[in-house]
């Protein structure tokens, strides 16, 4: 359940970001994650919405863009299907994750003063 | 205030950020990456489901080692002090990290415990992750490599169950390998798996018991360690923080 340490995290940067605009209140998080991220969605929305009580993301919400894995062959680019092996079927190199193990707070969407 | 109509809805501006949600984690990892090498010590993030060996790796480990490199180890732990018990026992200096409720290690927890560590003179230096094949893999602690216990127990699918975790892993420890005789278990199906989910699969069959793939592993170990600093160990690591 390490996805309620993520949120405390998630909500400390918040905070911080609030605090440098000037912000007064959260109407919306736009996260992007990872499907080998380690990150569960039903988790992290759980643990958003008991975490959110008494601080500046009190009633907003958590909007998560999800990212499907992707290997690709750092040399010919060829792309992995699902579940294939890691390594490229024509240069024989290790496949390199071209995305799917994002954690990331893309933007917020705040009443501030000064942005 | 709203002020094309002033209708008295506030304005809602966004706020672009894009960055990692645990970019508190990675600086605090960078700063333990950063005094490991100051040390010329190898860190090592030891990692595996409860079970999994990790502790018994770790005795083998040491007796297979004797004085030849000197071991330090760190152990994750919910509620107890029994693998840096054994660990001590062992041989190997020891400290427990006591997570409570904490389902892995995070780099504050290490920092917090490598200011308590009674010892800077270590070769290779051990933080065994609490057991767990989901949580441990998502912080990065300022470890040199990630290392996974698998055992034979566990069945041979938990490479595609947990990709995550075998993803991040430098070597694969295929652990109690002498009990395979006695289970319905394909050591070739294992290695399909992990084909699938490590880029660079690395797999060492292993056992506590019989010390088979142990001398391996040690020069798994010794191949990683650092160059000797040449004048000695750099000084201390500069703290603007306070220890608690």
């Amino acid at each position: 359940m390490h996805e309620y340490s993520i949120v405390a995290s998630l909500i400390d940067r918040v905070q911080r970001e609030a605090k440098a605009h000037g912000g007064t209140r959260v109407h919306r998080l736009h996260v992007k994650i990872g499907e080998l991220s380690g990150v569960e969605l039903d988790l992290l929305t759980t643990a958003f919405e008991t975490f959110r009580e008494r601080t500046i993301c009190e009633g907003a919400e958590l909007s998560i863009d999800t990212i499907d894995a992707a290997w690709a062959c750092p040399v010919c680019d060829q792309r992995m299907p699902r579940g294939a092996v890691l390594r490229c079927s024509s240069c024989q190199r290790p496949a390199r994750l071209v995305q799917g193990d994002e954690i990331i707070l893309e933007r917020i969407e705040m009443e501030a003063s000064h942005v | 205030m709203c002020e094309t109509c002033g209708c008295g809805d506030p304005e809602i501006v966004p706020v672009e950020v894009q960055a990692r949600i645990l970019s508190d984690n990675d600086a605090q990892a960078r700063h333990n990456r950063s005094h490991f090498e100051g040390l010329g010590v190898l860190a090592v993030n030891l990692m595996g489901s409860p079970g999994a060996g990790k502790t018994a790796v770790l005795e083998a480990t040491a007796q297979a080692a004797g004085a030849r490199l000197r071991l330090g180890a760190v152990s994750g732990d919910l509620a107890t002090e029994r693998d840096a018990d054994r660990l001590n026992a062992a041989g190997i200096v020891s400290a427990t990290i006591t997570t409570g409720s904490a389902c892995h290690l995070d780099a504050r927890l290490v920092h917090h415990a490598l200011h308590h560590f009674p010892s800077d003179d270590r070769d290779v230096f051990f933080i065994e992750n609490v057991g767990n094949l989901v949580c441990p893999a998502i912080y990065d602690l300022g470890q040199a490599a990630n290392v996974v216990a698998l055992s034979v127990t566990e069945g041979e699918d938990k490479p595609l169950k947990y990709p995550v975790m075998f993803r991040k892993a430098d070597l694969v420890l295929l652990t109690k390998i002498d009990l395979v005789p006695h289970l319905d278990y394909d050591v070739a199906a294992v290695r399909d798996a992990l084909t699938r989910v490590m880029p660079e699969p690395a797999v060492l069959e292993m056992s506590a018991k019989t010390g088979e793939g142990i001398a391996e592993w040690l020069r798994w170990l010794e191949a990683r360690r650092p160059a000797p600093r040449r004048g000695g160990p750099r000084p201390h690591h500069h703290h603007d923080h306070a220890h608690t």
